[in-house]
């Protein structure tokens, strides 16, 4: 009827020629190609790295390389149990110390601080992720070690009876220390996850606590950890990834010998440490070796990330679902944003 | 009947134990304690930093290579100048190739792929990039660039480790801040008539500009800091050297070689490199809280 | 306030140790910790404590800031003892801002802070020397959405309050039960008491918070809008609970539905812009309102 009035040409008019929408499709399929992109690198980047481990692994088999407890570059004999064990010690020690103190920092600064405290105490937290790596192995093996050699050695003798603990000489470079540093470092990325988990809580809970006549810690048992577990584990997690993935500083704290470390305060090795220390002279089967021992690194890094990342998402998603509800802010975004820059 | 007990009686009950008071107090008492525990480090770091390392600045300190002749005086050993310029021109190159990367694949995530089955698994694939270990990027590189074409180690090699290792920093960073873009912006330019590219480049991305910086600093501050993945692919040199496609000392492999070193005076250097290293980073970071504190997005 | 009487006869040495065990008593609100006190009250909380229950609250000159803003500019008014008053008034009149300062809730918010007196009975809980923990078991309270603890069961959230007091609970089922039977909701979960109390409907979550005040004996109830999250028939249910409460405790309700303020209390107080415009009677404050603002407010909206 009306359209009637319109002649062809005001259809027309509202059809874009294919050539204006070029840049549209160029920028989608492009982008497109880049995210594809991505996916291949990674997948192209596992394929080369088993190719390049495999020499290691048909000479001394994958389990046997992975568990053998013999890490001898003159005679060719790799078996990587030494480096494991070294990695995981050391990772489980700045889990061990460095968690309860991040969580804590959280706790305090969620809960307990005073309102004009917070900002700065996050801002100092987080500088402790920008230090870099070398530089905490520096700090530590010529200002750390050295000062907390007595007390180590003290601590060995009062437990000589505690196996694997007490009882021998301490060195300057040993497992307990590179756990220590290590925990320094996992702090930040602990502190700031928990931190943003415990954001989460609604204030409604804690409410209910308090209401209830909880004192301050008691609403924090009852309303906070509870609510918050799977993030900070998923924290955690994150940061156990960071240790076992942590090169440059455990190469120099470690003490880099190639062989189980006899006690905790004694020398060792790590995954990541035989890589950056013995790379760069490594021929042939050797080479091989150490491929294989970043395959392995990688393997068990991309499975705590996973764990790790599945919680923290969790929580997340439970944070932004409750903030839907209440028309609050986004706060899982935040825990997006912080796992993003970890 | 019994009186009717008087209200002091009745309150009574709701008193709290000395048992859960002690227990309150004691909790919080740790929980600072632990806080103030977590500060020491970044003290004791910045303390020890500044004491060895501001010894050892000099003007002949940042003007001179380091020389690799450690037997004689302390002033023969040279300063850190080639792993500056190294540190720079590296980390310059690396930027270039991470930051229009990530961005094209976080605009590409908030623009098309959206909740898709694809973006989610590019989500995935980024995230799992994030939490690879930083050596495994030199290594990569190395199977890809030097086994794979039988060179040897260039600036360029250790620049693209670095992008690697940035790249999914940059991407997750700036996509948290694109989403927060909010959509009636966006509808609103669209339904100006504007086309979706031009919407992206002139609304989006201006609004998200401060955010996605701040982002983009932290990257770089982080791959300015990594040793491990330049072990292998950038190695180390003496010499001053402005071509990527060579060998190229940096800070951090530098201090790393000086660590290692017997002899004091290269250990000072280390202190001092370490010293110049951190400075750049802060300034990174304190540049880059300035800017997000600037950003109009929450 | 414990200054040392002289003893001489045997009634005086009686009635001395009788107030003695008062102030101990009272001391139990107290933020000290002097063993004294503690045993006395140990003493006076295994007393079975009967006759009438609920005590009196009453605000004078009551202020609330945040930051530089006040929302209560200066209220008197009095709660009668297991009388239920309703708060009325347009919304950010300052109403739970009021109630939240009772227990002390209000100064949890950062930057806030509350001036005057609230007198328990006769015990001031702005008092420097009285614990706010202590108060807040005292002074129950129900928020405007029902907030189970979402980790813990039906149980376990009725004996939260309980397990806070440190000693073992002796008899936990039977005072989580008697709770759930008081707020009128056990026939309908005493068979699944395990289950995630997150997973029953609104109305019954309020009900089990409502439990969970009730378990540590409050003398008073602090109700926040309790039923604006709720439909009707869930909103009967607490009404009807309220009126069976108010012969244990002292109930104060806000609320912003008039009809509700007319169904449960039995005296009403209009709010306006941080002050308290009149208090009385509900039949008369929606009947004969002595105010014209109260009038314009009550007939504006009570049609």
């Amino acid at each position: 009827m009306e359209a009637a009035s319109i002649p062809g040409g005001g259809r027309r008019l509202l059809l874009r020629s294919p050539l204006a929408r070029l840049p549209d499709r160029a920028l989608k399929y492009g982008l497109t190609a880049l995210a594809a992109l991505i996916l291949a690198l990674i997948v192209y980047f596992f394929i080369r790295l088993v190719g390049q481990a495999r020499p290691a692994f048909a000479r001394f088999g994958v389990f046997g390389f992975a568990f053998e407890n013999e890490w001898n570059v003159s005679a060719e004999r790799f078996g990587a149990l030494p480096l494991l064990v070294g990695t995981l010690i050391t990772s489980a020690l700045a889990l061990l110390i460095g968690v309860p103190v991040a969580v804590a920092s959280a706790i305090y600064a969620t809960e307990l601080c005073p309102l004009r405290l917070r900002a700065a105490l996050t801002v100092l937290v987080e500088l402790l992720a920008a230090v870099p790596s070398v530089v905490y192995g520096l700090w530590g093996i010529f200002f750390l070690a050295p000062k907390l050699q007595p007390a180590e050695q003290w601590l060995a003798d009062r437990l000589s009876f505690v196996p694997f603990i007490g009882g021998g000489v301490v060195t300057i470079p040993n497992y307990f220390i590179t756990g220590l540093v290590l925990a320094i470092m996992i702090l930040p990325i602990v502190s700031a996850i928990s931190r943003e988990v415990m954001a989460t809580v609604p204030s409604d809970q804690k409410e209910a606590a308090m209401g209830l006549g909880a004192t301050r810690w008691e609403m924090i048992r009852m309303a906070v950890l509870p609510y918050c577990r799977s993030g900070i584990v998923g924290g955690a997690m994150l940061g156990l990834g960071r240790a076992i993935g942590e090169t440059i500083a455990v190469t120099i704290l470690i003490g880099d010998a190639p062989q189980l470390g006899s006690h905790l305060f004694g020398q060792g090795y790590s995954l990541a440490a035989s890589i950056a220390n013995e790379f760069g002279e490594a021929q042939g089967l050797h080479r091989s070796a150490l491929f294989a021992a970043g395959l392995v690194l990688f393997v068990l890094t991309l499975l705590v990330n996973g764990i790790a990342r599945a919680l923290v998402l969790r929580a997340a998603r439970a944070g932004s679902a409750r903030a839907g509800v209440d028309g609050d802010d986004g706060r899982g975004r935040h825990i997006a944003e912080t796992v993003a820059g970890a | 009947m019994s009186a009717r007990p008087t209200s002091g009686e009745r309150l009574a009950r709701f008193a709290v134990s000395p048992a859960r008071r002690r227990k309150d107090t004691f909790a919080r008492m740790a929980i600072l304690t632990a806080t103030v525990i977590a500060l020491i480090p970044l003290m004791l770091i910045i303390y020890y930093l500044l004491r060895k390392g501001l010894g050892s600045w000099s003007t002949s300190f940042f003007t001179t290579d380091p020389t690799g002749n450690t037997f004689f005086k302390s002033s023969s050993i040279g300063g850190i100048k080639s792993a500056i310029l190294g540190t720079i021109e590296i980390v310059a190159l690396a930027s270039v190739i991470a930051i229009p990367v990530g961005l094209g694949v976080a605009v590409w995530l908030v623009e098309y792929g959206k909740d898709s089955r694809f973006a989610q698994t590019v989500r995935f694939f980024v995230d799992v990039l994030t939490g690879v270990p930083s050596i495994l990027f030199g290594l990569f590189i190395y199977i890809v660039l030097i086994v794979g074409t039988g060179s040897s180690y260039a600036g360029y090699k250790g620049s693209l480790a670095l992008a690697l290792l940035m790249l999914p920093v940059v991407t997750r960073a700036t996509e948290v801040i694109l989403a927060l873009v909010p959509g009636a912006l966006r509808e609103s330019a669209l339904a100006l008539g504007a086309p979706r590219w031009r919407v992206i480049l002139r609304v989006v991305l201006p609004t998200a500009l401060p955010g996605m910086v701040t982002g983009v600093l932290l990257a770089i501050a982080r791959a300015a800091g990594e040793t491990a993945p330049l072990l292998f692919t950038a190695a180390a040199t003496l010499k001053t050297n402005f071509n990527l496609g060579q060998f190229m000392n940096s800070l951090p492999v530098q201090i790393y070689s000086d660590v290692t070193s017997p002899t004091t005076a290269v250990v000072n250097r280390a202190w001092g490199a370490a010293l110049a290293l951190v400075t750049m980073i802060l300034l990174l970071n304190v540049i880059a809280r300035l800017i997000s504190r600037r950003s109009r997005l929450a | 306030m414990r200054s040392p009487r002289p003893t001489s006869s045997v009634a005086d040495i009686e009635r001395d140790s009788r107030s003695k065990v008062d102030e101990q008593a009272r001391d139990g609100l107290h933020a000290s910790d002097a063993p004294a006190s503690a045993e006395g009250t140990t003493a006076t909380a295994t007393r079975p404590v009967q006759a009438e229950r609920g005590l009196s609250v009453r605000l004078e000159q009551l202020r609330a800031f945040y930051g530089s803003t006040e929302p209560i500019k200066g209220i008197d008014l009095e709660f009668r003892a297991n009388e239920v008053t309703a708060i009325i008034g347009p919304s950010g009149c300052g109403k739970s801002t009021m109630i939240r300062c009772i227990n002390r809730m209000h100064e949890e918010i950062p930057g806030a802070r509350a001036e005057g007196r609230v007198l328990l009975d006769d015990l001031d809980v702005y008092d420097p020397t009285v614990d706010v923990v202590a108060v807040r078991r005292a002074i129950g309270m129900v928020f405007q959405k029902p907030n189970p603890f979402p980790t813990m069961s039906i149980f376990d959230n009725v004996a939260a309050g309980l397990r806070l007091s440190g000693r073992r609970q002796r008899d936990l089922q039977g005072k989580v039960e008697s709770a759930l039977r008081s707020a009128g909701l056990w026939d309908e979960v005493s068979e699944r008491l395990g289950d995630p109390g997150a997973g029953l409907s609104g109305g019954q979550q309020q009900r089990l918070c409502i439990a969970r005040s009730l378990a540590v004996d409050p003398e008073v109830i602090l109700m926040d809008e309790p039923c604006s999250a709720l439909d009707p028939i869930a909103t009967l249910k607490i009404e009807e609970l309220i009126d069976r409460l108010k012969q244990r405790v002292t109930i104060v309700i806000v609320t912003h539905n008039m009809q509700q303020a007319a169904r449960v209390a039995d005296r009403t107080a209009f709010m306006l812009d941080g002050r308290l415009i009149e208090v009385g009677p509900t039949q008369e404050i929606f009947t004969r309102p002595a105010d014209p603002r109260t009038e314009e407010y009550v007939t504006g909206k009570f049609g």
